[in-house]
């Protein structure tokens, strides 16, 4: 284990001793993520819809019909988020759902029956108004897969609703108690007038604040310019981690050039530690490459990337998947050169179609298939949802499919590797 | 120490070393000899356990090296003959790291590593990147970092190739102050004078064969009633030698042309000069100078192959 630990530090203080590199795996991203901002956002001059998610299409079966229910339907057909949505009522939940998986609306939400009523009973069930109540009825959300980044905003906005209402049951039961304690309303009255408290501060400005805080706080074009950096950044992160990871997997074949792989080779370690030696560093250096990476933008661009563990499992997994990657193209190539040109290749590749660049949710489905094979789309499925409040929990599949991606792609290059002339005794 | 026995090794349509069998005794510099191809440096990769043989066997310290590589390995150390140095790393990180590699740690590392860069007189540039270095400083790196762990059997494969004399004349000081120590070293040089300065005996090789094994005195003996004799020609050679001419001269065992000189292997120069020096001048070449070489491992190699050795 020593000896595979050392071979991954070595190769990790090569890299940061090379000047060129560390400018091309930190500086550039960093600096085509701030330009890329600033053009989409500030020097493209007008905030327009093109730099972030717009016409969403969503689809609201309200099953409920009472005032929360029609509240919610009111808040996404609302002319204020008329850019960002594109709402249509169906009144069965299959068709809606239906909708969603052929891939006509980014999402269904399902607003069941009895959903305002677990959150406002009735006359005489005043116990139902304590926050802590169980009886609760859930929201629906259904998803589209295929559009991650459309399917964060509406869960925002879905979500933001939600706790406006719940502010405004803990607000209508904590002013009416002291109330009725001092004698000021009757114990009678109490549950009217809670009631129209609660009511008032849910709905005062629920929709003025819904929008300043989603998309369009008016006068806020700073707010605006963090969102299309927080749609640069992970992109672009994504993007470099797979020329990281192709330049350090073509270390193997340069080492195998300057001879120090053979000197490697005939000290006393077996050629699986070696590579795995070398695999760690390469795999260090992009998980090294994304904290810091994440770390400065966070700090410079003021970005929130969301749940902090969420964010780091998402490097571990998406560096794994990188270097599977870079370590397959490296099993395949003869030369150096041939895994450099082939590594940007596919970072291009792989950033066009992983949706660095363009949002996954516009492409065709035929693409959008494809983009599954590609560490990128996966990453950025995983970080639109933390961005949106997801827990680690709601990224499994992203990191579940990063993590064999990673574990398929290493196991076939250690295959390759392990019969090539390079590592074998031939 | 190291025994071979009918190493064979063929990649693909070409025999690199060809039913080789030697052995090289405990503390002995044991040289292969021969030119560029000969098959030096397959030899050592296969004995390093790089490389497999097709056939044949070999025992170092008496592990086989086909049954038991990684106890080979803790036994050898290899100076190959290219760089393999990190370059963006300094003297002393890599000394560090290689050291590391062979188990090496704490103090005993830190000692090693000051000692040998005292010996091969890098100290003051230890901290500088080998990027930095001279071709010579690079060479004497290249040798500490395959001795740092006190090895029984060192292995040096050409490992004076392309330095300024000063820095070979360091090496050669330091390989046999290496085997004064008691380390077996095995040499590989297509340099007749390295081989015949630094060795106990000598493996001749050519086309992957071991053409001839001994002393040098033992080697000497094959030749040792020939001389050398050279002549050397005005630079404007117009007309060219008559190298067949001379071939024919009764006496001659071999004539072989090297640029303005030609190299005859006879074994009576006293005889032969005077019908040499006639020969030419009847075919219009002048000559500038003659010379008569005691016998040396060249010759015993031209009298063998026909060929020079940097052929």
């Amino acid at each position: 284990m020593r000896r595979i630990l050392l071979i991954a530090f070595k190769d990790l203080l090569l890299i940061i001793r090379d000047r060129s590199t560390v400018l091309m795996i930190l500086i550039g991203p960093f600096l085509l993520t701030l330009g890329m901002g600033l053009i989409s956002g500030q020097m493209g001059g007008s905030a327009s819809p093109s730099s972030g998610p717009s016409d969403i299409p969503v689809v609201i079966v309200n099953q409920d019909g009472q005032s929360l229910g029609n509240a919610l339907v009111n808040v996404l057909s609302s002319p204020e988020l008329a850019t960002l949505l594109e709402p249509g009522l169906v009144s069965d939940v299959e068709e809606a759902k239906q909708q969603v998986e052929e891939d006509q609306a980014a999402a269904a939400i399902i607003i069941p029956a009895g959903f305002t009523r677990s959150l406002i009973p009735p006359a005489g069930e005043w116990q139902a108004w304590l926050p802590s109540s169980s009886s609760n009825i859930p929201l629906q959300i259904y998803a589209n897969p295929g559009r991650p980044n459309s399917v964060a905003v509406v869960e925002s906005i879905v979500r933001e609703f939600l706790f406006r209402v719940e502010k405004g049951r803990i607000l209508g039961w904590t002013a009416i108690a002291p109330l009725v304690a001092k004698g000021v309303i009757q114990p009678a009255q109490a549950e009217d007038v809670g009631r129209a408290w609660g009511e008032s501060q849910a709905w005062s400005g629920v929709e003025k604040d819904l929008i300043r805080v989603v998309i369009t706080e008016g006068e806020a074009t700073r707010p605006r310019d963090l969102n299309v950096m927080a749609s640069m950044a992970p992109g672009m992160a994504l993007l470099f981690l797979m020329f990281t990871a192709t330049f350090g997997a073509r270390s193997l074949l340069v080492e195998h050039r300057q001879q120090t792989l053979q000197r490697l080779m005939i000290t006393p370690t077996l050629p699986h530690q070696i590579l795995l030696g070398k695999g760690i560093g390469v795999y260090l250096s992009g998980v090294v490459q994304q904290v810091l990476l994440i770390g400065v933008s966070t700090w410079f661009f003021a970005l929130n990337w969301g749940d902090a563990w969420g964010v780091l499992a998402l490097i571990l997994c998406a560096s794994l998947a990188a270097v599977g990657w870079g370590l397959f193209i490296a099993a395949l190539a003869r030369t150096p050169a041939q895994v450099a040109s082939a590594g940007t290749a596919l970072m291009l590749v792989f950033g066009l179609l992983g949706g660095s660049f363009v949002d996954l949710g516009d492409m065709p489905p035929a693409l959008y298939v494809l983009s599954r094979l590609t560490p990128n789309a996966w990453g950025l499925d995983g970080y639109a949802i933390l961005a949106g409040g997801g827990s680690l929990s709601q990224i499994a599949q992203p990191l579940l499919a990063l993590l064999l991606m990673g574990v398929v792609l290493i196991t076939l290059a250690g295959m390759v590797l392990m019969r090539s002339r390079r590592f074998a005794q031939v | 120490m190291i025994r071979v026995q009918n190493l064979t090794k063929r990649f693909d349509h070409l025999t690199a070393v060809d039913d080789l069998t030697f052995e090289v005794r405990a503390g002995e510099i044991f040289s292969l000899l021969g030119p560029n191809g000969a098959g030096k440096t397959t030899t050592i990769s296969i004995l390093a356990t790089l490389l497999l043989p097709t056939s044949g066997e070999a025992w170092i310290g008496g592990y086989s090296i086909l049954k038991h590589p990684l106890e080979v390995r803790r036994l050898i150390g290899v100076v190959p003959q290219e760089i393999a140095l990190y370059q963006d790393l300094s003297g002393y990180e890599n000394l560090w790291f290689w050291g590391q590699m062979y188990g090496l740690k704490g103090r005993e590392l830190r000692q090693r590593i000051h000692s040998t860069l005292e010996q091969v007189g890098l100290s003051e540039k230890a901290d500088h990147k080998v990027r930095t270095y001279s071709g010579g400083m690079k060479r004497r790196l290249n040798l500490a970092a395959g001795l740092l762990h006190r090895p029984q059997v060192l292995f040096l494969d050409e490992p004076t190739v392309g330095i300024d004399p000063q820095s070979r004349r360091a090496i050669l000081d330091f390989v046999k102050s290496l085997n004064r120590e008691g380390i077996t070293i095995l040499y590989t040089t297509h340099y007749m004078e390295e081989a015949q300065e630094l060795s106990h005996r000598v493996g001749i090789m050519d086309h992957g064969r071991l053409i001839a094994l001994g002393t040098q005195s033992e080697l000497l003996q094959q030749v040792g009633e020939y001389d050398t004799l050279i002549l050397t020609f005005e630079d404007d050679l117009n007309p060219q030698p008559p190298l067949e001419a001379l071939q024919r001269l009764p006496g001659v065992i071999n004539v072989l042309q090297e640029d303005h000189r030609l190299k005859v292997l006879t074994r009576t120069s006293g005889e032969i000069l005077p019908h040499l020096i006639a020969v030419c001048l009847e075919h219009g070449v002048r000559i500038r100078g003659v010379e008569i070489i005691e016998p040396n491992l060249e010759a015993v190699f031209l009298k063998l192959t026909g060929r020079a050795l940097r052929d």
